[in-house]
C-alpha cells in the first residue's frame, strides 16, 4: 500500500483547508521559482524520466507530449489547456482535485505552461461542476494576489495567466480537439488530425491539452524528483493514481494508490469489499465506461495499470472502477452505456451518429431477449465497423463495452433469447 | 445525439431581453478572459449568465448574446441547442437533474428518479434525466440548480425535496454520514494528519 508520505493529493477528501494557506502548509507553491529556474527543457526531461502517462484515459506519456511543442515561440503564442471536462461514467477524481486541492492544479499550470513556453492556461471545467469552478477561481485569485501568477509569476520573470472556462454539458468536449472547438465558442465537434494541437490548436496556435490529474502531479514530481515517482508502480506504469471505486461495493470512494495495485486489493482495502463478498462479484469495468468489462476470473488477479489491463483486452482509462455484483443485469448495464454514447455523439461522423443509435436499439432488445442468436454476431460486427472509422475515439469507446459484454457474457445473452423464445412458444 | 429543441408553440413569447447592469459587468468579466477578437469564446459563459438572469433562454436572449459578442445569431442558436445545460423552455424554481447512467443506476437511481418525478409539478420542481454528472462514488446523484445531492435513495430524496418545498436549502453533498468522496465510516488513508 502507498504510504501517506508518498501521496500527492493530501486533501483529497476536503478534511483540510483548500485555500492558499492550507495548500502551502501541505507543501504546494513551495519554492516554485526553483523549479522554473531549471528551465523548460530540464522540466520536460524530468517529466519524461518520471514515466508519467496521461491520466485522462489514453495514457500517452506526458513529458513526450510536452516535448512536441515548438522549442521557439514564433508569431503565435503557445497555450496550455487543461481538460477538466470530467464526464466519463465512473470517473470523479478531477472533481476532488478541483474542489479540495485546486492550488496543486494552478501551480501545475504554471510549471507545465512554463515548460511549454506558454504565457496562458485555460482550464475547461465541465459546466455541472459549478461549485468546483468557484473553488478553482478563488484559488487563482489568491495566487494572483500572492504574486504566484501574473506579470512575474513566483518571481521567475515569467508572465503567466490562468483562466477558467466553464462548459455547458457535453461529454464530447472531453475529446481534446472538441474541447478546443468549444473553447473557441463553437459546437464541440472534434477536429480531424493532423494538424495536431501542438502545431495548430487553440486559435490556431501551438497548444497542449492535458488532464487535470496529469498537470496537478507535475509540481510534486519536480520537487521530489522523477526517480521518486518512477519508483512507484511497475516500469512503464509508474507513479500514484487516484482511483474511483463505484457500483456494488460496500463503501464506494476515491483513493490515491500506487499504480499497478491488484484490483482485488484496491476494492477490499479501500472500498469495503464487494457487496456480499468477493465471491458475489460478477464483473468489473476497470477504467471508466469506455473500457471493456472483466469477468470475476480475471478480476481475481489483474493489476490496475495500463499494460496489465491492455493484456486483458481492456484498459486503465481513467481508473474508474465500476463494480457489478451477481444481482446485476449486466446486459442492461451495458445497454444503459450504449444509450449514453448515443446521447453524447456529436453527430459529425455517420458511423457514430447512425451506428450508436442502432447499437443501442439492438442492445435494448438484447435486454429483453427479443432477438435472434445470429444478431449477437451482427451486433459485434457492427461495433467492429464503427470502431476506427470516425474522427474521434468516442465511437471506439462506445463499441468496446458492447464488445466486452459479448466476449465475456455471450452465453447469458443467448440464454436470455432462448428463454424468451421458449416462453412465447409455451403461451 | 442529444437533440434539444424547443417547440415554438410551446414556448412563451418574450419580446425583449437585456442584461441588468450587474449581469453586464459579469458579461464583460467573462469576455476579458479571452484575447482581443476572440470574444466568441465567451459564448457559453454569456449564455449561462443570460439563463441565470432570466431563468431560461428565450430567442431574444440568444439574439442579445449574438449582438454583444458580434456573432451571427445562428452560431449562438447552435451553441444553445448543442449543450444540454441550456434550457430553452421555462423551468420550475428547482431543476432536478437526475443522473441515471450506469454507476448511478447500479446503486438505485430508478427509485430516485421516481421520487423526483412524483414531486415534479412544473412550478416548484422540474425534472430532467441527465447523463453522468461525474460524482459516481457518491451515486445516486441529483443536481438541484447548482448543487449536487449525493448518496440518495427514495426516502432521502423525498426528505431533500420536502425541505426545498418548505423554503429551506438542505445541505448539499452526501445525504449519508460520510465526508465527500471518502469511504463511509472514515477514510482508509490520510489518517495521520
Amino acid at each position: 500500500m502507498l504510504a501517506d508520505k508518498d501521496r500527492i493529493f493530501t486533501n483529497l477528501y476536503g478534511f483540510h483547508d483548500w485555500r492558499l494557506e492550507g495548500a502551502r502548509a501541505r507543501g504546494a507553491w513551495d519554492n516554485t521559482k526553483a523549479i522554473l529556474d531549471k528551465g523548460p527543457d530540464a522540466i520536460v526531461e524530468e517529466m519524461k524520466k518520471s514515466g508519467l502517462r496521461g491520466r485522462g484515459g489514453a495514457g500517452f506519456p506526458t513529458g513526450l507530449k510536452w516535448s512536441f511543442m515548438p522549442k521557439q515561440v514564433g508569431d503565435r503564442p503557445h497555450y496550455l489547456v487543461v481538460n477538466a471536462d470530467e464526464s466519463e461514467p465512473g470517473t470523479c477524481k478531477d472533481r476532488d482535485i478541483l474542489r479540495h486541492d485546486p492550488h496543486l492544479l494552478v501551480e501545475g499550470c504554471l510549471v507545465a505552461g512554463f515548460a511549454m513556453r506558454a504565457h496562458a492556461a485555460y482550464i475547461y471545467v465541465r459546466g455541472e461542476f459549478y461549485n468546483e469552478a468557484v473553488h478553482l477561481n478563488e484559488a487563482i485569485k489568491e495566487a494572483y494576489a500572492a504574486g504566484l501568477l501574473g506579470e512575474n509569476a513566483c518571481g521567475s520573470g515569467w508572465k503567466f495567466d490562468v483562466y477558467v472556462h466553464r462548459g455547458a454539458g457535453a461529454y464530447i468536449c472531453g475529446e481534446e480537439t472538441a474541447l478546443l472547438e468549444s473553447l473557441e465558442g463553437k459546437k464541440g465537434m472534434p477536429r480531424l488530425k493532423p494538424p495536431f494541437p501542438a502545431g495548430a490548436g487553440l486559435y490556431g496556435c501551438p497548444s497542449t491539452v492535458n488532464n487535470v490529474e496529469s498537470i496537478a502531479v507535475a509540481p510534486t514530481i519536480m520537487r521530489r524528483g522523477a526517480s521518486w515517482f518512477a519508483g512507484i508502480g511497475r516500469p512503464n506504469n509508474t507513479g500514484t493514481k487516484v482511483f474511483c471505486i463505484s457500483g456494488h461495493v460496500n463503501k464506494p470512494c476515491n483513493v490515491e494508490e500506487e499504480m499497478s495495485i491488484p484490483l482485488k486489493e484496491l476494492i477490499e482495502r479501500h472500498a469495503g469489499g464487494v457487496r456480499g463478498g468477493w465471491d458475489n462479484l460478477l464483473a468489473v469495468i476497470p477504467g471508466g465506461s469506455s473500457t471493456p468489462m472483466l469477468p470475476k476470473s480475471i478480476c481475481d488477479t489483474v493489476l490496475m495499470d495500463f499494460d496489465a489491463l491492455k493484456e486483458q483486452q481492456s484498459g486503465l482509462g481513467t481508473a474508474a472502477v465500476i463494480v457489478m455484483d451477481k444481482s446485476t443485469d449486466v446486459i442492461k448495464a451495458i445497454a444503459r452505456l450504449a444509450y449514453f454514447y448515443k446521447h453524447e455523439s456529436c453527430g459529425q461522423c455517420t458511423p457514430c451518429r447512425e451506428g450508436l443509435g442502432w447499437v443501442w436499439r439492438v442492445m435494448e432488445r438484447m435486454v429483453t431477449g427479443n432477438a435472434r442468436v445470429e444478431e449477437i454476431d451482427a451486433l459485434y460486427d457492427v461495433t467492429k465497423q464503427i470502431e476506427g472509422h470516425t474522427i474521434c475515439a468516442l465511437a471506439d469507446g462506445a463499441a468496446w463495452p458492447v464488445q466486452g459484454l459479448i466476449r465475456h457474457f455471450r452465453p447469458l445473452m443467448e440464454e436470455r433469447i432462448r428463454m424468451r423464445t421458449q416462453k412465447l412458444a409455451a403461451e | 445525439m442529444a437533440m434539444i429543441t424547443a417547440d415554438p408553440q410551446d414556448v412563451p413569447k418574450v419580446d425583449s431581453f437585456s442584461f441588468t447592469p450587474e449581469y453586464m459587468a459579469k458579461v464583460n468579466e467573462v469576455i476579458a478572459n479571452y484575447p482581443p477578437g476572440r470574444q466568441a469564446s465567451a459564448v457559453i459563459g454569456v449564455l449561462d449568465l443570460a439563463q441565470r438572469q432570466f431563468g431560461w433562454l428565450p430567442r431574444v436572449a440568444m439574439d442579445e448574446v449574438a449582438r454583444i459578442l458580434e456573432m451571427a445569431p445562428i452560431r449562438v442558436y447552435e451553441i444553445a441547442t448543442f449543450y444540454t445545460m441550456f434550457q430553452l423552455k421555462p423551468k420550475g424554481r428547482y431543476l432536478l437533474q437526475v443522473c441515471t447512467t450506469t454507476p448511478c443506476w447500479l446503486r438505485g437511481s430508478d427509485a430516485v428518479m421516481k421520487a423526483c418525478q412524483e414531486a415534479a409539478d412544473g412550478t416548484t420542481f422540474s425534472v430532467q434525466e441527465v447523463e453522468c454528472l461525474g460524482a459516481c462514488v457518491n451515486a445516486p446523484v441529483v443536481q438541484i440548480n447548482d448543487d449536487f445531492y449525493e448518496d440518495l435513495d427514495a426516502a432521502s430524496t423525498r426528505r431533500v425535496l420536502d425541505a426545498f418545498r418548505r423554503g429551506e436549502t438542505p445541505k448539499p453533498g452526501p445525504q449519508v454520514n460520510r465526508q465527500t468522496s471518502a469511504p463511509e465510516g472514515g477514510p482508509t488513508t490520510l489518517k495521520g494528519e
